[in-house]
């Protein structure tokens, strides 16, 4: 199946115009864009959400989603016009000979059969191999893709494996039939660092082993330096430009690209260090605290200064949310207390007082569910101030508007809108203006950016200092992402399994020598090196080989 | 025979779907501004609707100026066939057929919506501050309904009216205390997947009120089921009043009601005589219309643009 004249053309897409359908009007979605693919190559395709990359990755298959369709190009694939084939040789076609690999791993495997009798249906329905022949490669494959168990890992069901795991079984079953090419929509967005870094490096053997071309779509740009030959930068459905990964990586030519590349150089300036003698706004002192019988946390213990931010770092799993659980009271700690402004905060929420809580707020990683549908902004962003610091009709309006004008939203155009009618970034910082509205000491940040994409995001974070710096805030910010981390933390606070691990300034936890788990959260952090992915293999081949 | 009540049939289709245009272009013409625009969107189904309910409403509020005699007088000899003193004969006592027909909507139509409204307004709040106060509160509300809810409606609502008698104010409470215990599992199950959501944490974190939290930020986000079902349980609660009339304890004689309309004059079916099914068409007529206005309220709600 695969090809020994490299050089030949597999895939061929010229000037392809996609439209989509929305309140009964078609409006182009990708704008003419040219692609071609060599056989043995990866291209990388990334851009912010909207901007065409998963349109354009499935119009490689001949395919466009539901409301969407092909206006014009042509899409050849192995000198076969797949815009023009029937339907019956494009099914003949996929799975066979172009293979796809959603984001989502756990919504894209039937959750009620094994996992080998998923991964065998292509091959047999294809007849490349019978069902005993493509079960026992099967298990070639998941041993290629180094998950634990080849042999049984196979008769599991989907919900039995972890993410990483099911994202690496999906894209063995992609090579079942040794595919000419693979599409890789977003593979590993929804994984851990740590996870990541695994999905990636078996990716990259398997499509180098079998000389497979692919397409690689992602939104990060560590991630594609590490995967593609080739990267193509597309924006709200155009190209920007096209270079080899080294070229593109180091002499960008558009303003767009450049932008883009300098979002992850973003880093707050440095504070100096804190005062000894400066009383702590929050203390967290020896919190256990459980979910029935489970602990979750064992005995936390740090403290939060004025104007400063905390950062909490690990993996899902580690407890980092059940923090701000404790802090807001929502969870009572088994053993241990907080402390705000040197006066215990009662554990549960009902019991503290509405200065307390006003002096407390959150921000959500999912604005999607942190705002209420229903609700226009003005009364979103008011009700705090209403209800916190009595402000009434005028006032009250003023005070909206001057919040909405400190998030960089137009009062005039935002004011009565409901939440449905914002942009994902927009959401986020009207939750950050709730918060505010409160006029808090302190703001919890939940994961605020992993939601969003890096330059949105990058501009939340510019906000979040901005007003730190105005307003004199602290804040607790959870985050799994180290970049975010290294771009606002004053401190750090690494937990695993529910225990801090290390903690300290910023410079320190970042300075060598790391504690072990620290070493491997930073060392998977994926950098803008399209060595790193090799490099990094080299060095923690051991740490990493051993099943999670 | 048949292509004549064929010709019948697709007159009065025609006749409605002219009457719905008519009606839609009279609201889009004296409805202020936002009102308007929502009415020219309406679809013809639901145009229909409204008209029929409003016709509804003016027949029961004008009553006594509709109807030629009075709804328990007896006028003529029993069973008399339609004629130009009596419009649609008299019944079974010869009382006036029509005069009755017009102050049944009055009584019936009321009785329906305010057991309905009382099932809704009691059902939602409790389901509502079950979902939201959660602990031993839901579940000794929700354990109380299972137990409501295992009775049979009919068995228990004869029950529960023969223990109390049968005015018509027990009537209404009767159905409505049945009714809201369904009422309030619908609204309980909406909103606990509301409650779960970021924004009710943070306005429990923020220290609203129980009732701010229900009224502003969890009911908004379940009036959609809710309206839904009102439309059903309204046509629900039509033919369990029927029913009750039917079994002799819900409206009681001489009070003009459609319910018992059906089954005095049973008697003239086995002549091939119509009259007795008008009361039932009746019912059936208004049933069609709320369900095409709570239709099109739902598709708006939902955000449902083809």
């Amino acid at each position: 199946m695969t090809s020994k004249e490299n050089g030949s053309k597999l895939l061929n897409l010229t000037d392809i115009w996609i439209e989509g359908q929305s309140n009964g009007q078609w409006t182009p979605l990708v704008r003419g864009v040219n692609l071609s693919l060599h056989r043995g190559e990866v291209l990388g395709l990334i851009g912010e959400s909207g901007a065409g990359k998963s349109t354009l990755g499935l119009a490689a298959m001949g395919f466009t989603r539901d409301g969407c369709r092909f206006s014009g190009g042509s899409v050849r694939f192995n000198d076969v016009d797949l815009l023009k084939t029937s339907e019956a040789e494009k099914r003949r076609l996929r799975g066979r000979s172009i293979a796809y690999v959603a984001q989502s791993a756990a919504a894209s495997f039937n959750p009620a059969h094994r996992l080998i009798s998923q991964h065998c249906e292509m091959p047999v329905k294809h007849g490349v191999m019978s069902r005993d022949d493509a079960a026992r490669d099967g298990m070639e494959l998941y041993r290629r893709m180094r998950l634990p168990n080849p042999t049984e890992i196979g008769f599991r069901y989907p919900h039995q494996v972890s993410g990483g795991q099911l994202q690496r079984a999906m894209t063995a079953m992609a090579m079942s039939c040794r595919p000419d090419l693979i599409i890789f929509d977003e593979p590993t967005t929804a994984l851990d660092v740590t996870t990541q870094i695994e999905v990636l490096r078996a990716i990259r053997r398997i499509v180098t082993d079998f000389n497979t071309a692919a397409i690689y779509i992602s939104h990060d740009l560590a991630v594609v330096a590490q995967m593609a030959d080739r990267i193509k930068v597309l924006l709200r459905g155009e190209e920007v430009e096209e270079a080899e990964t080294r070229t593109m990586l180091s002499q960008p030519k558009e303003d767009y690209t450049k932008s883009l590349w300098a979002v992850r150089s973003y880093a707050r300036d440095v504070r100096p260090p804190l005062a000894v003698d400066k009383p702590a706004l929050l203390q967290v002192a020896g919190v256990t605290a459980s979910y029935g019988s489970h602990d979750v946390l064992t005995d936390i213990s740090f403290d939060v200064h004025p104007a400063r931010t905390v950062a909490v770092v690990g993996e899902s799993g580690s407890g980092k949310s059940t923090i701000a659980r404790v802090i807001t009271g929502l969870l009572r700690p088994r053993i241990g207390q907080v402390l705000l402004d040197g006066k215990t905060l009662l554990a549960h929420y009902r019991d503290r007082n509405r200065e307390e809580l006003r002096q407390v707020q959150m921000i959500y990683q999912m604005a999607d569910t942190a705002l209420n549908p229903k609700l226009r902004l003005r009364e979103i962003i008011g009700r705090p101030a209403e209800m916190y610091l009595g402000l009434k009709g005028k006032q009250l309006q003023e005070r909206i508007r001057a919040l909405l004008r400190m998030i960089e939203l137009e009062p005039d155009k935002f004011l009565d809108r409901l939440p449905s009618e914002l942009s994902g970034g927009q959401k986020q910082r009207v939750g950050i203006a709730r918060a505010l509205a409160a006029e808090p000491k302190l703001i919890i940040c939940d994961e605020v950016t992993s939601a969003l994409d890096q330059i949105v995001a990058e501009g939340v974070l510019k906000l979040l200092d901005r007003l730190q710096a105005e307003l004199g805030l602290s804040y607790v910010f959870i985050t799994h992402d180290l970049a975010t981390v290294r771009a606002i933390a004053d401190d750090v606070i690494v937990m695993q399994k529910g225990r801090v691990v290390e903690q300290g300034m910023k410079e320190d936890v970042f300075q060598p020598p790391h504690h072990p788990y620290t070493a491997r959260l930073l060392a998977s952090v994926p950098q803008m090196d399209p060595d790193w992915l090799t490099r990094s293999l080299e060095k923690f081949t051991d740490s990493l080989d051993s099943p999670q | 025979m048949t292509t004549v009540l064929i010709l019948y049939a697709a007159l009065s289709i025609a006749a409605a779907i002219c009457a719905s245009w008519l009606f839609r272009r009279v609201l889009v013409r004296f409805s202020p501004g936002n009102l308007s625009e929502e009415f020219a969107t309406a679809p013809l189904s639901a145009c229909f609707g409204m008209l029929v309910i409003l016709i509804y409403v003016l027949v029961a509020a004008l009553a006594p100026l509709l109807a030629p005699y009075e709804p328990d007088h007896i006028v003529g000899g029993e069973f008399l066939p339609w004629s130009t003193m009596h419009l649609l004969g008299t019944d079974n006592l010869g009382r006036d057929m029509l005069s009755r027909l017009v102050y049944g909507a009055r009584n019936t139509v009321s009785i329906a919506f305010l057991s309905t409204a009382i099932a809704f307004i009691a059902g939602t709040s409790l389901g509502l501050l079950a979902a939201t106060v959660g602990g031993w509160l839901d579940q000794a509300l929700s354990r109380f309904i299972d137990v409501i809810i295992t009775i049979p409606g009919l068995v228990f609502s004869l029950l529960l009216l023969t223990v109390f008698g049968t005015s018509i104010s027990i009537l209404i409470l009767v159905i409505a205390v049945i009714d809201s215990s369904r009422v309030f599992r619908l609204a309980r199950a909406v909103a606990i997947d509301v409650v779960a959501m970021d924004y009710i944490e943070a306005a429990r974190l923020r220290g609203e009120t129980l009732w701010r939290l229900i009224t502003r930020e969890i009911l908004p986000n379940a009036t959609a089921p809710l309206v839904a079902e009102f439309g059903l349980r309204f046509c629900f609660v039509f033919l369990a009043i029927s029913a009750l009339s039917f079994l002799g304890v819900g409206i009681q004689p001489p009070t003009a009601d459609w319910g018992s309309m059906v089954r005095e004059n049973a008697a003239l079916i086995t002549f091939g005589d119509i009259t007795p099914l008008l009361p039932a068409g009746c019912i059936a007529v208004l049933t069609v219309a709320v369900n095409f206005v709570v239709d099109w309220m739902l598709h708006r709600a939902s955000g449902l643009k083809e």
